[in-house]
């Protein structure tokens, strides 16, 4: 149950640069990232009782895996974890899909 | 959680086994905030912004643009960790697994095969077990006990690393908590990752549990005294592993009987 760590992180993240009086906190969570958003969303609930962050709505935007392929030199969509190209190769570099960001918050 | 301030941080011990101060007890201090640090010197680059919000008082919401990576703090304890141990030239492996895959079978036989100092960081939730066993293979060993946690993360082998103060030249072994999820994502300083598998868990591990495996410097496929009485495709694995991973090295051993450990001691070197 690493999302709880991860909500612990974004309460004190945004407890750090805000002082907490916040109504929503957006993150940016990349499909390849290793997290869930919906136990995230539960956990940070959690996380965020008793502090300054309680009540506030966390707001999630996943981000897709992109991936570039070296050789037939095409970017794709990646469908799962799998650095593969339809062409076959392995030769791949990942672009985008282990975000794990706060993106900004709505200050009251 | 913790009982005086709800911080996850809160059943962490660091345990020195047949040190004086065994019951090392609540690790960290209270009065800290919620920064989980309690050394604050490694600031990231972080503005100001609520000094300015405090003088904002009378607009309604307005959107703070922050951009900074969720585990931030984390990667930049781990970075220090990383420059801590590279100045002493110590090689730091981080050794994640199933729990049950041999992990710390494989630490003893590793202290006995090599020249080098070894010392371990054993991180499990709860009993000073593993450390035990590695003390009496003739290595030092710090226990961590996570409590609730199912990962060891950097602040948690910073203080690991106070403990067991690993001399120059050597190599540290940080024995992750038994997990094929949470560990992947949490950079604890190391120098480089290993999963360790066994052929009793079965072949399809690198499909189901992709994360760890794409992270992973090397693959030690453990227990393979064991082939003869399960059905483990060595090949499937290291085919699905190298999908996720390209590069991914991997390695059949034993443990138990010691069969191709010097493939793993040479990768050691």
């Amino acid at each position: 149950m690493h999302e709880l760590a991860i909500a612990e992180s974004v309460v004190s993240t945004v407890l750090e640069r805000t002082g907490g009086r916040v109504s929503v906190v957006r993150l940016r969570v990349g499909r390849m990232s290793g997290v869930v958003p919906d136990a995230l969303v539960f956990c940070f609930e959690l996380a965020a009782a008793g502090t300054a962050l309680a009540g506030a709505t966390l707001e999630i935007e996943e981000q897709a895996g992109l991936a570039h392929c070296r050789d037939c030199d095409t970017d794709f969509s990646m469908r799962d974890a799998f650095l593969l190209c339809d062409c076959g190769s392995a030769d791949v570099e990942l672009l985008s899909g282990r975000e794990l960001q706060v993106t900004s918050v709505e200050v009251v | 959680m913790c009982s005086t301030c709800g911080c996850g941080e809160a059943d962490v011990r660091v345990t020195t086994p047949g040190a004086a101060s065994d019951a090392a007890g609540h690790g960290h201090g209270h009065g800290h905030g919620h920064g989980h640090d309690e050394n604050h010197s490694h600031d990231e680059s972080h503005s100001h912004d609520h000094v300015h919000l405090e003088q904002d008082d009378e607009l309604r919401t307005h959107t703070l643009e922050l951009e900074v990576a969720v585990l931030a703090k984390n990667d930049g304890l781990a970075a220090r960790n990383r420059a801590w141990l590279a100045e002493r030239r110590i090689t730091a492996l981080n050794l994640m697994s199933s729990p049950g895959a041999g992990k710390t079978t494989l630490l003893e036989r590793t202290i006995a095969a090599t020249d080098r100092a070894v010392s371990v960081i054993e991180g499990d939730q709860e009993t000073l077990f593993d450390a035990e066993r590695i003390r009496k293979a003739g290595a030092r060993a710090v226990q961590v006990n996570t409590g609730a946690g199912c990962h060891l993360d950097a602040t948690m082998v910073s203080r690991a690393l106070e403990q067991l103060r690993p001399e120059r030249d050597s190599i540290v072994f940080i024995e992750n908590v038994g997990n094929l999820v949470c560990p992947a994502l949490f950079d604890l300083g190391e120098l480089r990752k290993v999963v360790v598998i066994s052929v009793t868990e079965g072949d399809d591990k690198p499909l189901k549990y992709p994360h760890m495996f794409a992270a992973a410097d090397l693959v030690v496929i453990n227990k393979t005294d064991l082939l003869p009485y399960v059905d483990f495709d060595m090949e499937r694995l290291t085919v699905d592993a190298r999908k996720l991973n390209p590069l991914v090295q991997v390695v059949p051993v034993s443990a138990k009987t010691g069969e191709n450990l010097d493939a793993w001691l040479t990768w050691l070197t």
